[in-house]
């Protein structure tokens, strides 16, 4: 038996920013000229605070009972009027906790050698990030949800914006810009939801009726700032100019955790509080699903830059995610969580593999390489893995995502899973030309020839991300152990709201 | 015996793991001797299930390792399931890996990258054997898709050669279109049933309860049990490759011969025919589908046919072929007859192995020659390879003496399919089947003497030219494939790098030895156990793996065929072919070349595959790049951004020109409007709840 943590939500979730919080006290003390040993010292405590971190969440989800369906570990501190401290988990924001707490420690040692620039700084954004993207996940008042949500995207700017590339700015702006609308929107909703009823408590807002004429309304607001995280198409050409311009580590935390945060949003706030909304709208959102998945497949085969190719499959993925949600039955809901775990693991090991080729070369044109298999064997092992894993081979975990939110979509409307099932072939035309072009023919660029295979620090982080893929590929009831429950419960009150 | 299967099924991927992972620190002969072991130890496992199933009245039986997915009804297992269909598989599929691993002792000998190969060939295996093995779909599709992936590892081994890896690919994805079909297939499935366990599925009348439902769409009723059906078999279409999404097959021949042997003739592309025997009580309330199967499957025999015998290509020869022989096997299961159809899948791994490992030996003493123009004469250098190949022709063209049991493996097989056909003559996909069938063994015979004659018999081709087949060696420029053969030709296949002189020479016996095991397959496999697979004995022996529906009297007809042609005609094309071959190509050797040279229309059509490349080219590839290259750079780039973020309206708004020049503003903007929120947020909260 584990020793029970006093309070452990909020243990996890402000854990690394005690961490930042050490790197700024050190380095408030250590002498000006020390900046090599700060540097040093900031980043192995970085290192320590995402695995503690990540200690406390295997602990948690250890600690989790997963035959109940509602929220365990709960906190609650009233504020004031309708505001309160209220954290808790249930079986679906457990396992994003879990994920981000298991990423970001490959993210720290991935940015070890890589980062060379203001390292404290960049430390601490990332351990300011891990909190801010957790509290998302454990906060249940609308407040607080708030805070960290809208909160987790300024470390992002920063990384994307003091670390990244060239063309930073722009990118930056872009985010900037569909960010805005989208929250804009939903902070009016929220003041809106607040006011009628009377409480920003999450849980009881989930089974609070709102009026079928104002659901419409406020599920277009949630529905606008969501999207723009997932990103869903048509508001979805942010995300290939953010990655290419962010460093390894800050696209692999895009990827990974910050895209979810528009699926679990669906899922805690759309689908339970305005059912009725949800239901006249899903046409809608399964429509932008399946042209999510054609259209981004198609435009990420034509591209020439590795990061932007692997960008446009994100958003294909994601086009099952939400096609998965509004199914609005277990299967894709399931499925569409599923999709999200997954695609956390995979996503981010595809930018790991491309951080190693950009570390080495600089260049993320497909064109400069060609024939890597050759001089670098164990690299071209891992890529192959994780280019099949995302075009969703059984046996890896990115084929149960696919399979379930289309089966649970076509229980929906046959013609969404015909659509989406193409999407199968195009997945494999892109991931397998990339990979030939990369790894196949015969070696004609000599600066290819400089670097060596992996190092012991990459094999370690791909290791985990490794065993993470294939495990759930084979063994899915890790994850549907815990969201059967929940999402039960989600299904039952989604149906019985509009009587379905 | 559960752990026996167990066992059978899992040793594979033990070998592949080792020789994948430690390979280069094992090195290359434990590599090789740890698959090959345990794939004979998994060979002698199979040879025990499937006896004890055939003799010792072993019952059917499903051992459950592990659960796979549970949602819901949706709910799957890691399984091994062992009945009359999968014991048969599981023969089949070890005997040929097990002999095809030992070959590659020899034909791979001074390969650098041993332990990859041996790990491909045992992963094929594994997941050959779990697709073999499935009781749901769901570990069917994880089987069928695993070998996908070893086929596609296997095509692109030589992965520095562009055509080797454009091959692998073309694989891949065409036989993703198949699973497209497939994947919906199992939803329509599991959106009927609420199951998508075998087991579950197959218990009596489960099906039959859905016979007439279906969709109302243009005022036609379309039964759900045909539309499931059929878009299982388009999976089947594309790993059989069949008409239409064949195209892949002839290009995989980029893959080392023990690949082809094994995955691209025997085994793999066989799981199509598998899957519809499999799905019988689907397939048996699902007329259209059923019909459909036997179109394809005909067209696919003469079709597939009618290339072969103008191709060059020892190799692309024998992969037409198979094509061809799977068409066969795909219309014996349209017209109903499921044990014929998996009876000629038996005893085609056998001689269809012993071809292509054949023609590897030939390529292996020709030092890489794989064109037949280029060979001739060859008999006197390698007298075994010239007897088994001789063997497995006459295996292949079904020679056999009528109403005896005097006649090699595909006098037994062939012949009931032909006869199952005529079964169904009253029907028109029975006749067309049949038609089709008799035609397609003329050319069989034909393609199959000509490539003997051409390669063991006339004149020395490769006699006067000593020094330069070592690097013109792969005949791909004859092939139309001229994109494919540039650059990299230089590195050749395997570069086995014989020092010595460029006579032809016999193959070690590392690699006659599975020849002449393989050899005695072709000759006793239909004799031996056609009174089991389609005679007297096959309701117990199939059990209720293969389900005959009612009114499906099939295999009753075949049985009672009272016209004395019918028995006969097989024979008559296959002499007929043979005479042709020997006319055409030992005789009067001129001729053929004449005509080669001629380029009429009908060569032309042939020889270029009846362009189906070049169309496919033309449209699908051509379509993808364009609608790609559309929603970039109008969809993305012009139209949403153009709109969006880089429009006129939203730059004013937001002052970009201003920004730009601070790295960092947005994130000030960002953070300042956040905090406006958060402050409106909290005055609304203090002020405006309190009345």
């Amino acid at each position: 038996m584990l020793p029970a943590i006093p309070n452990i939500l909020s243990v996890v979730t402000f854990l690394p920013l005690f961490g930042a919080l050490v790197i700024l006290v050190m380095r408030a003390m250590a002498r000006k000229d020390d900046s090599d040993v700060i540097a040093g010292n900031a980043k192995w405590v970085a290192l320590w605070t995402t695995l503690l971190t990540l200690l406390v969440s295997v602990v948690l989800v250890l600690q989790f009972d997963h035959a109940k369906p509602g929220y365990q570990f709960e906190e609650r501190f009233e504020w004031f009027g309708p505001i309160s401290y209220h954290m808790g988990v249930d079986g679906i924001s457990i396992l994003f906790v879990l994920l981000t707490a298991f990423l970001m420690p490959l993210c720290i040692a991935a940015s070890w050698d890589s980062i060379k620039t203001r390292i404290t700084e960049y430390m601490i954004a990332f351990l300011l990030l891990e909190t801010l993207v957790i509290g998302v996940f454990t906060s249940l008042d609308l407040f607080l949800f708030y805070i960290f949500f809208e909160g987790g995207l300024v470390p992002m700017f920063l990384i994307i914006g003091i670390w990244g590339g060239k063309n930073r700015t722009y990118a930056a702006y872009k985010f900037f810009l569909y960010t805005l609308l989208g929250s804009v929107l939903m902070l009016a909703a929220m003041l809106y939801m607040v006011n009628v009823a009377g409480t920003a408590d999450i849980p009881t807002l989930s089974k609070f009726a709102f009026a079928r004429e104002v659901q419409p309304w406020l599920w277009f607001a949630f529905f606008a700032s969501f999207a723009v995280k997932m990103p869903m198409w048509p508001v979805h050409t942010w995300l290939p100019d953010a990655h290419v311009e962010a460093p390894t580590a800050g696209s692999v935390m895009l990827a990974g955790i910050l895209l979810k945060l528009g699926g679990y949003g669906f899922i805690r706030f759309n689908l339970p509080m305005f059912p009725y909304a949800s239901h006249m709208f899903a046409p809608l959102v399964m429509g932008l699903s399946v042209v999510a998945v054609v259209y981004t497949s198609l435009v990420a085969f034509r591209q020439t830059d590795i990061k932007k190719l692997i960008a446009y499959s994100s958003v294909a993925h994601m086009g099952f995610v939400t096609m998965g949600i509004f199914a609005g039955n277990a299967l894709g809901i399931q499925g569409a969580v599923y999709q999200m775990i997954s695609h956390g693991v995979i996503s981010g090991a595809l930018f790991l593999c491309v951080g190693v080729v950009y570390d080495r070369w600089h260049t993320r044109e497909i064109a400069f390489y060609g024939g890597l298999t050759k001089l670098l064997p164990h690299y071209a092992f891992v890529f192959l893995l994780f280019t099949m894993a995302n075009v969703g081979l059984p046996g890896t975990s990115g084929f149960i995502g696919e399979i379930t939110t289309m089966t649970g979509a076509y229980q929906w409307g046959t013609w969404v899973a015909f659509v989406a099932a193409s999407g199968v072939i195009f997945s494999a035309v892109y991931a397998l030309n990339l990979y030939k072009r990369v790894m196949f023919g015969v070696v004609t660029n000599d600066e290819l020839k400089k670097y060596p295979d992996l190092s012991v620090r990459e094999i370690a982080i791909f290791a985990p991300l490794i065993a993470g893929t294939l495990l759930l590929g084979i063994y899915p009831a890790f994850v549907f152990d815990f969201t059967t429950a929940s999402i039960d419960a989600v299904v039952a009150g989604y149906r019985a709201a509009f009587g379905g | 015996m559960s752990s026996v299967v167990t066992v059978a099924v899992l040793a594979p991927i033990v070998g592949a793991a080792i020789a994948g992972l430690f390979g280069r620190r094992i090195g290359n002969i434990p590599s090789q001797a740890v698959t090959t072991g345990l794939l004979f130890l998994s060979c002698a496992l199979s040879w025990f299930t499937f006896i004890q199933h055939t003799w010792g009245g072993m019952a059917d039986f499903t051992v459950q390792l592990l659960p796979f997915i549970n949602i819901g009804d949706f709910h799957s297992a890691w399984s091994v399931r062992i009945d009359g269909l999968s014991a048969t598989m599981l023969i089949v599929v070890t005997s040929v890996s097990s002999l095809v691993h030992l070959y590659s002792w020899g034909y791979m000998a001074e390969d650098d990258s041993r332990p990859r190969f041996f790990a491909y060939l045992s992963l094929f295996t594994f997941a050959m054997l779990m697709l073999v093995t499935a009781a749901d779909f769901m570990q069917l599709f994880f089987g069928w898709e695993g070998v996908g992936l070893a086929s596609y590892l296997l095509i692109g081994f030589w992965y520095y050669k562009d055509s080797a890896s454009s091959a692998a690919i073309k694989a891949f994805v065409v036989n993703r279109v198949g699973d497209f079909g497939f994947a919906l297939g199992i939803m329509t499935v599991f959106w009927q049933f609420h199951t998508i366990n075998f087991h579950e599925l197959f218990q009596p009348g489960v099906i039959a309860a859905w016979q007439g439902k279906g969709w109302e769409f243009l005022g036609q009723n379309f039964s759900a049990l045909d539309i499931a059906a059929f878009l299982l078999f388009i999976g089947a279409m594309g790993k059989s490759a069949q008409f239409f999404l064949h195209t892949w097959l002839p290009d995989a021949m980029e893959g080392p011969t023990p690949v082809s042997a094994l995955i691209h003739a025997a085994t793999m592309v066989t799981a199509g025919v598998y899957m519809v025997c499999l799905l019988s009580p689907l397939f048996e309330y699902a007329p259209v589908a059923k019909e459909i199967v036997a179109y394809i499957g005909a067209i696919t025999a003469i079709f597939a046919a009618s290339i072969g015998f103008t191709q060059n290509d020892i190799k692309r020869v024998i992969a037409y072929s198979t094509c061809s022989q799977l068409g066969y096997m795909f219309f014996a299961a349209g017209v109903g007859a499921y044990p014929m159809a998996m009876f000629h899948l038996f005893t085609h791994a056998f001689f269809k192995a012993l071809l292509f490992l054949g023609a590897g030996s030939v390529i292996h003493g020709m030092h890489h020659e794989q064109d037949m123009r280029k060979m001739g004469g060859l008999w006197k250098y390698m007298k075994v390879t010239y007897a088994v190949m001789t063997i497995g022709t006459i295996a292949i063209t079904g020679l056999g003496i009528p109403f005896t049991k005097f006649g090699f493996a595909g006098f037994f097989s062939k012949d009931a399919i032909l006869e199952a056909a005529w079964a169904a003559h009253g029907t028109p996909h029975g006749m067309f089947a049949f038609v089709m069938g008799i035609s397609a063994a003329l050319l069989t015979s034909f393609y199959s003497w000509r490539l003997i004659a051409m390669t063991f018999h006339g004149k020395k081709h490769w006699d006067h030219s000593h020094d330069d087949h070592a690097h013109d060696a792969h005949g791909h420029d004859a092939h139309a494939h001229d994109d494919h053969a540039h650059a990299h030709d230089a590195h050749g296949h395997d570069d086995h790098g014989h020092g010595h002189d460029h006579k032809p020479h016999e193959s070690p016996w590392v690699m006659l030895t599975p020849l002449v095991v393989l050899a005695f397959g072709a000759v006793f496999a239909g004799f031996i156990f056609a009174p089991y697979f389609i005679g007297e004995h096959h309701e117990t022996f199939w059990g209720h793996a293969i389900f005959l529906a009612p009114h499906n009297e099939v295999m009753e007809k075949a049985e009672h065929i009272t016209e004395l042609w019918v028995h006969l005609a097989p024979l008559a094309v296959t002499l007929l072919g043979m005479a042709l071959a020997w006319y055409f190509y030992v005789a009067n050797p001129k001729l053929p070349k004449a005509m080669a040279a001629k380029k009429g229309p009908i060569y032309t059509f042939l020889y270029n595959k009846w362009f189906f490349d070049e169309i496919y080219q033309a449209t699908f590839v051509k379509l993808t790049k364009f609608l790609g290259d559309v929603f970039w750079k109008i969809g993305d780039i012009r139209i949403i951004d153009g709109l969006g973020p880089n429009g006129a309206a939203w730059t004013a708004l937001a002052s970009a020109k201003r920004l730009v020049k601070t790295q960092t503003g947005y994130v000030y903007h960002y953070a300042f409007f956040m905090f406006l929120g958060v402050a409106g947020l909290l005055t609304w909260v203090v002020f405006g709840m309190g009345h």
